[in-house]
């Protein structure tokens, strides 16, 4: 019996221990790109002999954190850092997507699209004073949808989230009152509403609360069959999110003068624009002691920027203009 | 009647026995059918009402049970026990790393709790038993059993993952091995405890070390015993999810770097698949795991029972 | 005598005492690690409800509250109904008893987790459109006086209340175990004298074997509430995750160990210690309930047996 059990205890450790030749690629963080962020991972994982990837979903600040601190080797943010940020904590930042921040309802008498919100209205119901779903102020941007007494709950991020960020960044911009109440973050003080861990929380509290508004990115909200509003931009048009008015808002956005790429994308200009759509990073260290893991790190986001925006269109988000990826390729991943 | 035979406390003071006879006799008349139809009737409710808690509590567990076999058995099949977990988007999904990374990690807790706590038990139960040292340790014990697990998730971040600088299953192993500790310790001691002392007696007569005595006859005998408290442990820790959170955190991979390198492991599967997804079949497949590690935990703990209860009929 | 048996002892001695060394371990890091969060805020860290992380102003006041408001939820629920369970389940015919005994023994060993995924996909909404609109609109229990107000107006399913329900499911069958054992270790002569003088099966267990068992009773509730102070997954999922005080039961909020769960991946400087501070709350107040409990069934130990 104490042979056979040692027998199988060495077998086991021998396994483990000659695996570990490959190289293993840690990141972690937003959950904005997440879903093809893990196909990437798990595709280049398939498709390369000694190079593993993989991507947890964590939340942009935990990544932050974690490339900051070097318990990952890279990670995802769409809350981006500024040059200063960059320089301090020694890390290089470079855009990898775009997407759309959207917001998601649950009211059954709707289809997806159908609810009409203003500037005004939104930052109402986030700020709390519009409770109720036939308030006058809904009523009358939605004049051919019947709406019902029911109370708005509003449902936010409990964690430190890019895409609060993002979203908070806009509400700052149209509305006065918010930026004076709450402000940008990643984390704020959220005057109503509840929180839901990651976008797939919020996603999943809006599915089960009757009557709930929250915001995630387009890809969790196409995926888990949730109804979608159609927003006012900035030109004063009523815009639903798709990919095109995505792209459509990124096409102004001007990267020459970007300093470290950071760039905020809401409330821009344009007929067709998405006022709420954001840019994800990536954040890797500037000097990492591995090198033979940096090049394979640079091997990794050059074939994802290059090959794996096809999978990332099929997903519903905009990857970069060819040229911003040449611009790329050539700072950053050599 | 009712009465209690000393004193009896009512409003106005204590009464002495004289007094109560007076006031018995006084209020008898009036007293007589009354009260003991009231009693009655509250006895029939209060069992009535303990009825009603026990399907509540039983009912519960059927509920909790019912759902997760119902929400689960639909995805568990050959290819989910057998293939890795894959992201979204991708078919064949599976949680086999998954298990075999719960596998390595509650060994891994097992391998570095069991040797310590057995000592430390043998130690309670030999040496200890009225000692003031052993009574501080048996305390200590007492008290470790009741700390949250995700303090002890926090614990381990700090003295593991930052210096090493990575999460990995053994940082998961080290988590949840403090937390077996104790147990494992405490059910050792009783144990051992329990045996009695004309073996370790006659050991002694014989003329053995104390070490021989406690290793080979009354260890011995304690065998079964033994293993029940380990297994009870490792019953216990193969669910906790909440230290796993922070040291083991999760991949898609085989845990194959299980010293230096997340590794996949079934608590977390579960919590990222039911919460950190939105889309309904990761939601599905996170029942098929929580399945899975139900009827585990379950059928450890009935064998262990059966075993236990073997044990005691000899 | 033997050189070996000294060592023997020496050997398993400081095995035990890593059992202490552990403890100790866990107060000097928790302290070492919570250091920035005292010196920034001082003690009123403890009583402050501030919680903006823009602004970095935090202060423990919601998580303890949110803590000590779920567990006397579970606890008011659990404990009437595990004392009725256990005294009904101790003069069961043999079979049915001994099933039923069994039942809630194995109901004790479900991991947390799967109670959290329960709460959040089943409990949660039949709270939303059963349970909570049956309270407040059906039973108007929001209109009775002095009482009502705590009830709240807005539910969505998630919050205290729902917490607390799954908390008191949780842990019912330790209490009902521990408090079964003291039924059943009572000395039959002390039981069958009450019956002798006429008391029913309900004032022997309320006025004599509570009084005879008080001390292992209590025992028993002071280890439910330690797991209920600490429970973790369980809670995470259903309490709504708002780092507020709590106003009314069917409010959002959080718990100590819900706040670490949600913020540690991602906190970073001052929060990272704010949080290691709430953790060394946790702790504290888990080993006070535990050094109570402790103490309690020290005294009471050879009355109810070896097994615990």
């Amino acid at each position: 019996m104490k042979k056979y059990l040692t027998s199988i205890a060495l077998s086991i450790v021998a396994a483990i221990s000659t695996y570990g030749a490959d190289i293993t690629l840690n990141g972690a963080g937003a959950s904005f790109p997440a879903p093809v962020y893990q196909l990437w991972t798990y595709a280049y994982t398939q498709i390369t002999p000694d190079v593993k990837v993989n991507y947890q979903s964590l939340g942009s600040g935990a990544g932050i954190n974690q490339i900051k601190a070097g318990t990952v080797d890279f990670g995802g943010t769409d809350n981006p850092l500024t040059p200063e940020e960059q320089s301090e904590a020694n890390l290089v930042q470079f855009p990898m997507l775009t997407g759309g921040v959207v917001l998601i309802v649950n009211l059954p008498e709707l289809k997806s699209t159908e609810l009409k919100l203003d500037q005004k209205t939104l930052s109402d119901i986030f700020l709390g004073n519009i409770k109720v779903w036939n308030d006058p102020a809904i009523a009358a941007l939605n004049p051919e949808v019947k709406l019902s007494k029911t109370k708005i709950t509003v449902v936010h991020r409990s964690d430190s989230s890019g895409t609060s960020f993002i979203f908070t960044d806009y509400l700052s911009k149209i509305s006065p009152e918010w930026k004076e109440k709450v402000g940008t973050g990643a984390a704020v003080k959220w005057p109503v509403g509840i929180g839901g861990q990651k976008n797939p929380g919020v996603c999943n509290n809006v599915a089960k609360i009757k009557g709930s508004i929250g915001y995630t990115e387009y890809t969790y909200a196409v995926e888990a069959k949730l109804k979608c509003v159609t927003l006012k931009n900035k030109d004063g048009k009523f815009v639903a999110p798709t990919p095109k008015t995505f792209s459509a808002s990124a096409a102004g956005a001007d990267w020459e003068n970007a300093k470290g790429y950071y760039m905020v994308l809401t409330d821009t200009e344009g007929e067709d624009s998405w006022p709420i759509t954001g840019i994800t990073y990536i954040l890797i260290q500037k000097d990492a002691p591995d090198k033979e893991k940096q090049q394979a790190l640079y091997k990794y986001f050059n074939w994802c920027l290059t090959s794996g925006a096809n999978s990332a269109s099929k997903l519903n988000y905009v990857p970069l203009p060819k040229n911003l990826v040449e611009k790329i390729q050539n700072d950053v991943l050599k | 009647m009712v009465f209690k035979l000393h004193k009896r406390e009512t409003r106005r003071g204590t009464l002495t026995q004289k007094q109560m006879n007076s006031q018995f006799n006084q209020t008898e008349h009036q007293a007589k059918r009354r009260p003991l139809r009231f009693r009655k009737w509250k006895d029939k409710l209060v069992r009535l009402f303990s009825i009603f808690s026990i399907t509540l509590a039983v009912g519960g567990m059927a509920w909790i049970l019912f759902t997760v076999i119902s929400n689960g058995l639909s995805v568990i099949d050959f290819k989910f026990l057998t293939q890795p977990s894959k992201p979204y988007g991708i078919p064949d999904n599976g949680i086999a790393n998954a298990l075999i990374g719960t596998l390595l990690i509650t060994l891994g807790a097992a391998a570095l709790s069991v040797p310590p706590a057995i000592a430390g038990g043998i130690y309670l139960s030999e040496f200890g038993k009225y000692s003031k040292v052993g009574h501080f340790i048996r305390f200590s014990a007492n008290v470790m059993m009741g700390i949250p697990s995700v303090i002890v998730g926090l614990f381990v971040y700090i003295i593991l993952v930052i210096p090493t600088g990575s999460f990995s299953g053994f940082a998961g192993s080290v988590a949840l091995a403090i937390i077996m500790f104790p147990l494992v310790m405490r059910t050792t001691e009783d144990m051992l405890a329990m045996v009695p002392y004309t073996l370790r007696e006659s050991a002694l007569a014989l003329g053995m070390t104390r070490a021989r005595t406690t290793l080979c006859i009354v260890a011995r005998a304690a065998k079964n015993g033994l293993l029940t408290g380990i297994l009870l442990g490792l019953a216990r820790v193969s669910g906790e999810t909440a230290p796993l959170l922070f040291t083991a955190l999760f991949s898609d991979s085989w845990p194959t770097e299980f010293f230096s390198q997340p590794t996949a492991n079934m608590p977390v599967l579960i919590t990222e698949y039911a919460t950190n997804s939105p889309f309904e079949e990761m939601h599905a497949a996170g029942w098929g795991a929580a399945l899975i590690i139900t009827l585990v935990v379950l059928l450890i703990n009935i064998f262990t029972r059966i075993m236990f209860r073997t044990r005691h009929a000899k | 005598m033997f050189a070996t048996d000294n060592i023997f002892k020496t050997i398993c001695l400081i095995c035990a005492g890593l059992v202490g060394l552990l403890m100790i371990g866990f107060f000097v890091q928790l302290a070492l690690s919570s250091v920035g969060a005292w010196k920034e805020f001082g003690l009123s860290f403890l009583w402050s409800s501030e919680w903006d992380p823009v602004d970095e102003k935090f202060g423990a006041l919601p998580s303890i509250i949110g803590t000590l408001l779920t567990t006397f939820i579970a606890l008011v629920i659990a404990l009437p109904l595990s004392f009725v369970s256990a005294f009904y389940l101790v003069d069961l015919p043999g079979a049915i008893g001994k099933i039923l005994s069994q039942a809630l023994d194995l109901l004790a060993t479900i991991p947390s987790i799967i109670y959290g995924m329960w709460g959040l996909f089943i409990l949660a909404p039949v709270m939303q459109t059963h349970v909570q609109p049956f309270m407040v609109d059906t039973l108007r229990l929001g209109k009775v006086p002095i009482v009502g107000r705590f009830l709240g107006e807005d539910y969505n399913g998630f919050g205290f209340f729902t917490a607390g329900l799954i908390l008191a499911l949780m842990i019912l069958p330790y209490i009902c175990a521990i408090m079964r054992d003291i039924f059943a270790m009572t000395p039959p002569m002390l039981r069958e004298s009450a019956y002798g003088v006429g008391c029913t099966k309900w004032e022997t267990a309320k006025d004599i074997v509570v009084r005879y068992g008080i001390r292992g009773l209590l025992g028993g509730v002071f280890i439910g509430l330690g797991r209920a102070l600490g429970e973790t997954m369980a809670v995470l999922f259903v309490i709504g995750n708002m780092t507020q005080m709590p106003s009314a039961l069917f409010d959002s909020g959080t718990t100590i160990a819900a706040t670490l769960a949600n913020n540690f991946p991602e906190a970073a400087g001052i929060q990272q210690s704010v949080l290691f501070a709430l953790g060394l709350i946790l702790l504290i107040m888990s080993f006070g309930i535990q050094v109570f409990a402790q103490w309690y069934l020290n005294s009471t130990s050879a009355k109810r047996g070896e097994e615990r």
